[in-house]
């Protein structure tokens, strides 16, 4: 059992937890991610590592709920544990293998879209403990679903946070931000690091080619195992088949299939909205909504 | 009685068990094992011990069965074999023991492997409890990977009085008896959990959630958490595809994924959260174990299932068993038949599958006879599932992450055949992770032989 030392509401739907897994805290590095399981019954869940401290033998996780299972996720309070919490997973990300030197001539842009942020900060936070500080643009549906802001202008160069609908800061799309910065103010970053939803990433990657500038993203599709035995997780990048588990989650923006990405990320929904209905309606759940087959 | 002819063995209705995940063969009850036994010729010269891996003694745990002695049959198999329970379901006997059965010359062979699983479970019923270890040495071993090679190798160590913790990837250990054999063959709460307690009372701890090469590694296992030596018994888990087109389209899933989620998650099961897409007709391509597994599984989840293969019914490597009970229970076998293309959708869900005809030709390395495609002979399949089962490598997560651990050029870590040793020092391998896929018996063989490597090394240094 791992337990969850701290749990707390970041914003609507979005909760922190942070939980003791000691072999997970002392090996992990930015970039990689845990699964973990609630209980016997319930599902796999993979999440990104968003921050860790390696004496405490500590991991924070940061989830938005979508399913069911991330549903009865945000129920956990400080005390209780989850069952199974294994990690890290995936590759680090690749800038922490680059020499310090090189890394502090690079001039970097983290591009994060709602609860992307999460997975952002640890990568920035790293950054900025060797003496590095990268740009970092947030952007949020609204005001009320932004998280992170405060620790990631802690660590951050630059901040600048967008909402679709102009609840707060700027208005627009994250890659409105990257045209203005890029194209107005005379902005050059050699790298970007887009990590979100899937369709940000897809747009931000559009964008980013035709500015030529390297563009790397996290992708989170539907997992099982997390360590390269089901095939779940297959993605097409360059042509090829990888597995986001084992061979990423990171890959180069440019050479992924983001279209069929999204397509096999869907993969699963209405048998998740069934979950859901049921979870929702508990026992009064009895069919006759016409969509979930009645009460199987 | 016809002393030519087994005695049958009393199986589900083969209507009825299409629909449920409860095992197919119900088993020998004791009267019918001890009548089984007495068609045993006792030889002096037994073929059949050569055929099993771990050279049962069987003519003498038969002749205990069939003077009704089964205690003391089960402590002979005991000797040999730490999962009876398990080999005498799913060993490929008609290959192995049964095989070389002289009783086989002229009629058919003892049912050794429906007496094995009799013996086993009747001392599961019977509470049976394997013999305490000795005393603890306190040097201590790590085994990666708890299947069948794993749970062998510290059982055999943990019976020396060595100091044993296993370090499982998944959730749960047990390795593809867990995540991969079905529940209708292999049930996992009674069968398999039992004969893991039975590793547990010996002390054996195990640690789940921990992936070797990530969580941590071979080298700071033996540097900074003090293991004197390490067995690598991590299987062969990475599955195949084709690399034809429309492989990566909704619906197509590779073995592994759907069996996980069936076996391991219990999908099939009210109250689990893992969904699975049962599909409304399939097609599983291969002819392996896995295969017939991943077929029957999506046939008990509602689905019209096709098993799609190129070669002939003579040259299906799945257990001849595993076929019958497929055939019974109505999977469709195309055969000489192989996929070039899977057809997709504008939603990009499987909408069916382009195949070609396929002629036997000259034997090729293996020495079966060659498929080579019909001209002019492709054809479509409606479909909206399609399951791959070509077969699975070793993962290189724990090779790559080891200094000086070798692997051959398909991945498997290269290990002596006499001891299990690997190219770096203390390192013991054994099981599909060193062969490939293989047997579960054959794995437990490995586990055996590195446990002894084990205490070789240790015993020397
Ligand atoms: C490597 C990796 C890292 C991740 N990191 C985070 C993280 O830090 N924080 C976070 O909130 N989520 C993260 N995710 C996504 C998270 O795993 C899913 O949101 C979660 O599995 C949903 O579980 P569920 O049972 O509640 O819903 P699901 O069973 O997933 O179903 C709910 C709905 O979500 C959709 N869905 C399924 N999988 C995903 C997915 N991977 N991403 C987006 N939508 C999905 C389905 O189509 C369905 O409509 C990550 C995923 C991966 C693969
Ligand atoms: C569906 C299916 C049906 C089969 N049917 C039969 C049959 O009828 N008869 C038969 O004899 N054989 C059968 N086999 C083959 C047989 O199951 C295998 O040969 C056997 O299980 C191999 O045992 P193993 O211990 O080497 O590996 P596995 O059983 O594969 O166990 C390896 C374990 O190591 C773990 N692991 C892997 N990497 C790591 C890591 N880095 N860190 C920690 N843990 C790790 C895995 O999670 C797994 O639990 C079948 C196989 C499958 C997939
Ligand atoms: S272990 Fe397998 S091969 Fe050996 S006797 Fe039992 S069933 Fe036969
Ligand atoms: S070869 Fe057959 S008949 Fe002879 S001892 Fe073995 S099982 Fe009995
Ligand atoms: S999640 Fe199973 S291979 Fe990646």
């Amino acid at each position: 059992m791992y337990k969850i030392v701290k749990a707390e509401e970041l914003a609507k739907n979005i909760y922190l937890m942070e939980v003791e897994a000691k072999r997970v805290a002392h090996s992990c590095k930015p970039g990689q991610f845990v699964i973990v399981k609630l209980d016997e019954k319930g599902e796999r869940i993979p999440l990104t590592i968003c921050d860790y401290d390696k004496d405490a033998g500590t991991i924070s996780i940061v989830f938005q709920t979508v399913g069911a299972s991330t549903q009865r996720m945000a129920e956990l309070k400080a005390g209780d544990s989850f069952r199974d919490f294994s990690g890290p997973l995936g590759c680090a990300s690749e800038f922490i293998s680059e020499s310090l030197e090189e890394l502090k001539n690079k001039k970097m842009l983290f591009v994060a879209g709602g609860v992307g942020t999460a997975p952002v900060y640890p990568q920035v936070k790293w950054l900025h403990n060797h003496g590095i500080d990268a740009d970092v643009i947030i952007g949020s549906k609204t005001k009320d679903m932004l998280i992170l802001e405060d620790e990631m202008r802690a660590v951050a160069g630059n901040l600048y946070v967008t909402t679709d609908d102009g609840s707060y800061e700027r208005k627009g799309l994250v890659t409105d931000v990257i045209k203005d910065l890029v194209n107005n103010q005379g902005k050059k970053y050699d790298v970007i690091v887009a990590i979100g939803p899937m369709i940000m990433m897809k747009f931000v990657s559009l964008l980013t080619k035709e500015l030529n500038i390297p563009t790397i993203v996290s992708l989170n599709p539907i997992m099982v195992d997390g360590t390269g035995m089901c095939g779940a997780c297959r993605v097409t990048v360059g042509g090829k088949i990888k597995f986001a588990c084992v061979d990423g989650p990171e890959f180069d923006g440019h050479l992924i299939n983001f279209d069929e990405a999204m397509k096999r990320q869907q993969m699963y929904k209405s048998d998740e909205g069934r979950a859901i209905l049921k979870l929702q309606e508990g026992d009064t759940h009895h069919g006759g909504c016409g969509q979930c087959g009645g009460d199987e | 009685m016809d002393v030519m002819k087994k005695v049958p063995v009393r199986e589900q209705d083969a209507k009825i068990r299409a629909t449920n995940f409860k095992e197919v063969c119900l088993g020998y009850n004791k009267q019918e094992a001890m009548e089984e036994a007495t068609r045993c010729l006792n030889c002096k010269n037994a073929k059949c011990i050569v055929g099993c891996p771990v050279s049962i003694d069987i003519p003498k745990f038969i002749k205990e069965v069939s003077d009704g002695n089964i205690e003391e049959a089960a402590k002979t198999i005991g000797k040999s074999s730490a999962l009876p329970a398990v080999c005498g379901r799913v060993c490929p006997q008609e290959t192995q023991c049964e095989g070389k059965c002289i009783r086989g010359i002229k009629g058919e062979p003892i049912s050794i492997g429906k007496l094995e699983r009799f013996v086993a479970d009747w001392s599961r019923e019977n509470n049976i409890e394997p013999e305490a270890p000795k005393p603890s040495n306190g040097k201590k071993i790590a085994v990666i990977g708890s299947g069948p090679a794993g749970l062998t190798c510290a059982g055999d160590l943990a019976k020396e009085g060595y100091d044993v913790t296993i370090f499982e990837a998944l959730h749960e250990p047990g390795g593809v008896l867990v995540y991969g054999i079905p529940e209708f063959r292999l049930p996992k709460d009674s069968v398999v959990k039992h004969e893991i307690d039975n590793v547990k009372k010996l002390g054996v701890k195990i640690e789940t959630n921990v992936v070797i090469g990530k969580s941590t590694t071979i080298d700071d296992l033996m540097d900074e958490e003090g293991f004197d030596a390490v067995f690598i018994g991590s299987g062969a888990g990475l599955p195949k595809f084709m690399g034809i087109p429309g492989e990566n389209a909704n619906g197509v899933f590779s073995a592994n994924e759907y069996l996980t989620r069936n076996n391991l998650m219990k999908a099939f099961q009210e109250g689990y959260e893992t969904p699975i897409l049962a599909g409304k007709k399939v097609a599983v391509v291969g002819g392996g174990n896995v295969a017939m597994d991943a077929a029957r599984t999506a046939l008990r989840l509602g689905a019209e299932v096709h098993i799609v293969y190129r070669r002939s019914e003579e040259e299906l490597p799945a257990r001849v068993e595993e076929v019958h009970h497929a055939k019974q229970e109505g999977i469709i076998f195309d055969l000489l038949t192989n996929p070039i293309e899977i057809l997709v959708n504008e939603n990009g869900w499987v909408s069916g599958m382009k195949c070609v005809k396929m002629e036997l030709g000259e034997p090729d390395a293996s020495g079966r006879r060659r498929p080579v495609e019909m001209k002019g002979s492709e054809f479509e399949m409606e479909l909206d599932t399609v399951i791959m089962s070509l077969g699975t490598s070793p993962n290189p997560l724990i090779s790559s992450t080891t200094d000086g651990l070798e692997v051959n050029k398909w991945q498997c870590i290269i290990a002596d055949e006499e001891h299990g040793k690997t190219t770096k020092e203390g390192v013991y391998a054994g099981g599909d992770a060193v062969t490939g896929a293989a047997t579960v018996i054959l794995a437990m063989e490995a586990g055996k032989i590195g446990a002894k490597g084990i205490m070789e090394y240790l015993g020397n240094k």
